[in-house]
């Protein structure tokens, strides 16, 4: 027992080893690679308009799919859970769908069907609308590639929530929309919120998709990812490494900040 | 008057879970619904609270007409066997929850869960979440928020199933209690006999989604209205026909009949010149506040006996001795038609098993 601290068994060793190798050193030796360019010229290159433009199109944009997603996602996950009905299978292996897709081939998907002549873009393309090669392509590809994650975390929880809490509720006079947003709500919220993030990772790190639907201009739909293979086209290795290390930053912020809000959503759970 | 319940039926699928079914409870009663799984207990309750729709029949809820309206406008107090309780709530949003959807200012709601607090004995655990609680507190939390909206009738379904023995009795008996002072009208589901006779006025027996007996637990008991009464209410063993107990009573020569014998009414005397049945002591099982003896009749048959303490102790048994049995009470249920055939069966006199017997 007094060696305890020091013979560690070999799962623990292990795994450790696993996630150093594989996680931790990767992103060092990005974070070292992007500082040996010097602070006042990381600065330069992380502030450069160009890639200003491109965090913000890639970081808003996933975060509004996200959001979409956690919306249309949990009332997806509702049908499934509370309705029946025929080809109800086929609908659940469909979901998991952009899980097993290529990102390419999901490109291609949206932009037949998105561009001016494809069935969709060619009947908003007289309203003045387009999809494909604008930001709104960004958009929609990664609402497609994120739009699993939600449905997923949210079901089992929904399927494990009593019917009764809700006839509880109904009794106590709630109406049933009610019912949905102070109680029901409230319970599947980190699920919720797990899916968003998961999706919000997933869609901030898409680029197979995008670079296929979306033009890559600057200021317009130009996206990070896409950004830093730019860079490298160029040699420009110390510049895709601090655009690289700048969106490592922004994501870790990001899932910090979605785990306190978990941890917030779960507060009841002792 | 409290419900009234005039020919309501209900069928899910090909189940018919309730037949046309008349009920009436009066205000300010504790009725307890009482049978076994599939009765249609639970569903009677459900019917009541608006949570299933009837076939046929109409629901009265004080005297006016709730047929069509929704579990929100019939204000009832419903309580479930898992609490059914607001995870993400604390105990006193749990109770207010009621008084927030119907508006009630800030110092009224304060007030009053402050006062149901304190009546279901909880005060100093307000401010805790349900995963912070015993079973039998967060039962009582439920029932503190059924009863924060002032219900017409509070209704309670298999409310202390989830809980152990000890904490269940100590509830029924404070469930009784609360009802002395609230005197809510009150409808308990269980399967538990000892429960309802213990906490109920007037006691709803059902079996395959009929009403078998309405009648206070002395009544249930001592005058059970069928065979099914008679023997799902307490311990009892069913004589055969062609038992030699039976044939000594005048029922069993008037015709086919369905007989039963309590085994606090078997007499058990050594004296070899009783005129009573011989039988054999085959076990022997200490109940704690009263002795089971299973006894084998000389026809075969066997036959549970209930003693008291002290009538064991003036008279100890031993396996393998030889006895003679006297029933001191038996009833008797004439046969119907479509019954006879199960009751021809030489089952001799099927006693239930010692697990059941709820001593």
């Amino acid at each position: 027992m007094q060696q305890a601290g020091f013979q560690l068994s070999w799962p623990w060793r292990l795994s450790l080893g696993y996630l150093f190798l594989m996680l931790a050193l990767p992103l060092a030796a990005l974070i070292a690679k992007s500082s040996s360019v010097g602070w006042a010229e990381f600065w330069r290159i992380a502030t450069d308009p160009v890639a200003l433009s491109a965090y913000e199109v890639t970081f808003v944009t996933a975060l509004l799919a996200a959001l979409v997603n956690g919306v249309m996602g949990t009332l997806t996950a509702w049908v499934l859970v509370r309705y029946t009905f025929p080809g109800k299978k086929l609908l659940e292996g469909l979901i998991d769908l952009p899980f097993a897709l290529p990102t390419a081939v999901a490109g291609l998907t949206l932009a037949t069907v998105y561009s001016s002549n494809g069935w969709i873009g060619s009947l908003l393309a007289p309203l003045g609308i387009r999809i494909a090669f604008t930001r709104l392509g960004v958009g929609v590809a990664m609402l497609f590639i994120s739009f699993p994650f939600v449905v997923r975390t949210v079901q089992p929880v929904l399927q494990e929530l009593e019917q009764e809490v809700e006839e509880a509720a109904w009794s106590l006079g709630a109406s049933r929309w009610q019912t949905f947003w102070r109680v029901v709500l409230p319970q599947i919220l980190p699920a919720v919120l797990t899916g968003v993030a998961l999706g919000f990772s997933r869609a901030v790190g898409e680029y197979g998709s995008i670079v296929i639907i979306a033009s890559s201009i600057p200021f317009r739909d130009l996206i990070a990812a896409v950004l830093v293979i730019q860079r490298l086209e160029q040699y420009d290795y110390a510049g895709a490494t601090v655009i690289g290390t700048v969106m490592l930053g922004i994501s870790f912020l990001s899932l910090v900040v979605i785990n306190l809000l978990q941890a917030w959503g779960s507060r009841h759970e002792t | 008057m409290g419900i009234t319940i005039a020919g309501v039926s209900k069928r899910f699928g090909q189940f018919q879970a309730l037949h046309p079914t008349d009920l009436t409870i009066p205000t300010g009663s504790l009725v307890a619904l009482l049978g076994p799984s599939g009765s249609g207990k639970s569903t009677l309750l459900r019917l009541i609270a608006g949570l299933e729709k009837p076939d046929t029949g109409r629901i009265f809820l004080t005297g006016r007409d709730a047929t069509h309206a929704s579990v929100q406008e019939r204000n009832v107090g419903f309580v479930f066997q898992h609490y059914a309780l607001f995870k993400h709530m604390t105990v006193r949003q749990n109770i207010a929850f009621g008084l927030e959807i119907r508006k009630a200012s800030r110092a009224e709601i304060r007030a009053r869960v402050d006062e149901l607090l304190e009546l279901v004995q909880l005060s100093g655990f307000g401010d805790r979440y349900p995963s912070q609680l015993s079973g039998g507190q967060r039962q009582r939390v439920a029932l503190a928020r059924a009863l924060a909206v002032e219900p017409q009738v509070l209704l309670l379904d298999e409310p202390f199933g989830a809980l152990d023995a000890r904490v269940r009795k100590e509830l029924r008996q404070w469930l009784r209690r609360l009802h002395d002072k609230v005197h809510v009208t009150t409808v308990l589901v269980t399967h538990d006999q000892e429960e309802a006779m213990e906490v109920a006025d007037q006691i709803v027996v059902m079996n395959q989604g009929r009403i078998e007996q309405v009648g206070s637990p002395a009544e249930i008991y001592d005058h059970p209205a069928t065979p099914f009464v008679m023997s799902f209410i307490g311990p009892v063993n069913e004589l055969s026909p062609r038992s030699l107990l039976s044939c000594q009573l005048p029922e069993a020569q008037a015709g086919p009949h369905q007989l039963f014998l309590r085994p606090h009414d078997v007499q058990i005397e050594v004296n070899p010149n009783s005129s009573g049945v011989p039988a054999w002591v085959k076990a022997i099982i200490h109940l704690g506040r009263e002795i089971q003896a299973e006894l084998v009749l000389s026809d075969g048959g066997s036959l549970w006996a209930h003693l008291s303490r002290d009538q064991y102790a003036s008279q100890p048994l031993q396996v393998g001795q030889q006895v003679y049995v006297r029933p001191k009470v038996v009833k008797a249920f004439p046969l119907k038609k479509n019954d006879k055939k199960t009751a021809m069966t030489p089952l001799a006199t099927a006693g239930r098993s010692p697990m059941s017997l709820g001593a």
